[in-house]
């Protein structure tokens, strides 16, 4: 039972960094129906920014907890400054050409980032300097820390935020309506370009808050790491139902907790033949099972007949 | 056909067999590695190819297609290695490749059916994930796969006595290993290349369109979209299969690395690159995005050398960042691909009105 709870912890953990992520891609997607493939890397250049900053503050005397914050804000002003520039080189002058053509820009665009991080950061692991007090909580025999903690709080607390610019504001007004029609929303006095870029720069900043929490959970960072991570918040957004926001947090959070179960007790599963190397294989068994059932995700709307 | 056999078209035909027979000579003066590249670009023609059928052809966007190379190769090295000890000939493995391609095609297809768009291509790109990771685990507790180490000492190419590897004396000429597989490419890829011509203009290359550019009204004139989807998946990855097989015997070595999703987006970029469901651009995406890294690789170091006087910038990195420019750049001046299809460049054209009038007939509902 220990297992089972510790297990869901984890998961949580893990899963409330899948819907941060998970929520840049559907916002991109509900609104322009492109896969921003490039958003994994996004995350990436967050966690390496962050380090860079945070060590060189802390080197500089900054109290590390001042240091951490300064990072954070770093990463997060950087990210929004790339996501800005990706819509506008790879996106926007593509606007109306086959579906598939924006698609290549981005995969061209991940492969850039990720050889621009390589040959700023160099190839080696990069150790995420400790943010917060290493500091254990029990709860009915399952361990957690307060960086776990930490990352559950402040996830929740940005997609509340991302909730409210959404349903609240003028810019979400605006944003729900592009979503829905760009044309009539442009003829209506909305600046659909503006919009689009908005929701670009506000992908990519909880993009960098995502990335500052990897970094801080596993310490550790790569200049490869953007793929598998963008690759499974993909995954909980397509779960969730591509395009729906409460879909990509739901999403995210349910990835989390099936991975970490599935990678707890596939072993006693299948008799130790299959062991926890696969747990790479859930997400996307899982994925595969849900859309045999519902074809557009778990509260995904029902799409056009037309992809 | 009688146009064929007019005085241009059979100087034409005469011109590029001679190209095509003396290619590999000429490469091969740049050095053996070179006719390797060759040899690839060759074979992404045939995954290209392939993979042009499912997302070209009948327009279902498959991330995943990887996986029917690897599954081809993985048969042919268990089939064909010491591993089990099994030593097929080519006429059982290839087709036993193509046909294990084709099943795992199916068991792809059936249940993404309903999928649409985004939705099945995310579906493909785990389905490509799950084989990788199998590969990568089958090796205990039953050795299957041989793990990440894969399997090596598969048996090359051999027809009758002839071995495609090492160096043969053929009429008076040293012929090197990878230039006698060069010419079996060569001869297979004509082969894949018409059969992919005449599929185009069939019954079934024509109800794969209708597919693509309406399901429902393709449906409504009476085409059993489920099976011609599946086909189309089948035939695809048997194609996959077929070039899975010849990699491993050419390499002599397999493993689960060769078949990532990096590959996958590779050779969708290839056939979107070069124009998607048009035979002769897809072949031109797929010879230019192999060689184009490999020419970066020789060119960046010499380059910098001649810019600053020293390797200011790690060469390996410089060169996929060039290459991923690359990308971004041919889509943003040529969205429609480097050789697109006659009548995809008409839409191109016609694509605002079209936005247009659809944007008010969705207003208006």
């Amino acid at each position: 039972m220990d297992i089972f709870l510790q297990q869901i912890i984890n998961g949580l953990v893990q899963g409330s960094i899948y819907a941060l992520v998970a929520l840049g891609y559907t916002m991109v997607y509900g609104i322009m129906g492109l896969i921003n493939f490039a958003h994994g890397e996004v995350v990436m250049i967050g966690t390496l920014v962050s380090i860079t900053v945070t060590s060189t503050l802390a080197a500089a005397g900054v109290p590390l907890g001042l240091a951490g914050l300064g990072g954070l804000i770093a990463a997060m002003l950087v990210c929004m400054a790339l996501g800005w520039s990706l819509e506008r080189i790879a996106y926007r002058p593509l606007r109306g050409s086959p579906r598939l053509t924006p698609l290549i820009t981005a995969i061209g665009m991940s492969i850039v980032l990720q050889n621009l991080a390589m040959i700023i950061w160099g190839r080696n692991y990069l150790t995420f300097p400790p943010l917060l007090p290493k500091v254990n909580f029990e709860f009915a025999g399952a361990h957690f820390t307060l960086v776990q903690v930490a990352i559950v709080l402040l996830s929740a607390a940005m997609m509340g935020g991302l909730v409210f610019l959404v349903y609240r504001t003028k810019l979400g007004m605006a944003m729900r309506a592009t979503a829905q029609n760009p044309a009539v929303a442009s003829l209506l006095g909305v600046n659909t370009n503006r919009v689009i870029a908005a929701a670009f720069v506000v992908g990519s900043a909880l993009a960098a808050v995502a990335g500052v929490m990897v970094g801080s959970y596993y310490e550790i960072a790569h200049y490869q790491m953007g793929f598998m991570l963008g690759l499974k918040a993909f995954t909980a957004a397509v779960l969730g139902g591509i395009g729906n926001l409460a879909g990509a947090m739901a999403g995210g959070v349910l990835l989390g907790i099936i991975e970490a179960l599935g990678a707890g007790y596939i072993g006693d599963f299948t008799g130790g033949f299959l062991g926890s190397h696969y747990q790479d294989i859930f997400a996307f068994v899982v994925l595969i099972i849900v859309l045999m059932f519902k074809p557009s995700g778990l509260f995904g709307e029902k799409t056009g007949d037309r992809a | 056909m009688k146009n064929w056999l007019s005085p241009r078209s059979t100087a034409g035909i005469a011109l590029i067999t001679i190209a095509l027979v003396a290619l590999p000579f000429v490469v091969g003066m740049g050095g053996q590695a070179w006719v390797r590249i060759l040899n690839f670009a060759i074979l992404y023609v045939f995954l290209a190819l392939g993979l042009n059928i499912v997302v070209g052809f009948a327009g279902l966007l498959d991330l995943g297609y990887i996986a029917f190379y690897a599954v081809g190769a993985y048969t042919w090295a268990l089939l064909a290695s010491p591993h089990f000890g099994l030593h097929f000939p080519i006429w059982a493995i290839l087709p036993i490749g193509a046909l294990m391609a084709c099943v795992f095609g199916v068991l792809l297809g059936s249940p993404t059916l309903k999928l649409r768009g985004d939705y099945l291509a995310i579906v493909t790109l785990g389905f490509g994930e799950i084989v990788r990771i199998f590969l990568n685990n089958l090796n205990s507790p039953v050795n299957i796969t041989n793990g990440p180490q894969g399997i090596t000492l598969i048996d090359p190419v051999t027809i009758g006595s002839f071995k495609f590897a090492g160096t043969s004396q053929i009429f008076g000429f040293a012929v090197s290993g990878p230039q006698k597989y060069y010419f079996l490419l060569v001869a297979l890829a004509i082969l894949v290349i018409i059969i992919n011509l005449r599929l185009q203009h069939s019954r079934i290359g024509r109800a794969w369109q209708a597919i693509r550019e309406d399901e429902i009204a393709a449906k409504a004139v009476g085409i059993n979209t489920r099976n011609i989807k599946l086909l189309a998946f089948a035939m695809g990855a048997s194609f996959g299969g077929i070039a899975g097989g010849i990699f491993s015997a050419m390499q002599g070595f397999v493993s689960p690395e060769s078949f990532s999703l990096i590959e996958s987006i590779m050779v969708l970029a290839m056939v979107v690159l070069g124009g998607m469901g048009h035979i002769p651009g897809v072949i031109l995406g797929a010879v230019l995005l192999t060689f184009l890294p490999e020419v970066l690789r020789y060119a960046v170091v010499p380059v910098q050398m001649s810019l600053f006087g020293k390797v200011l910038v790690d060469p390996e990195s410089l060169r996929m960042l060039v290459f991923g420019l690359a990308l971004v750049l041919v889509m943003r001046f040529k969205p429609a691909g480097l050789w697109p299809a006659p009548e995809r460049s008409r839409e191109q054209t016609q694509k605002a009105c079209v936005a247009v009038t659809q944007t008010t007939a969705e207003a208006v509902k």
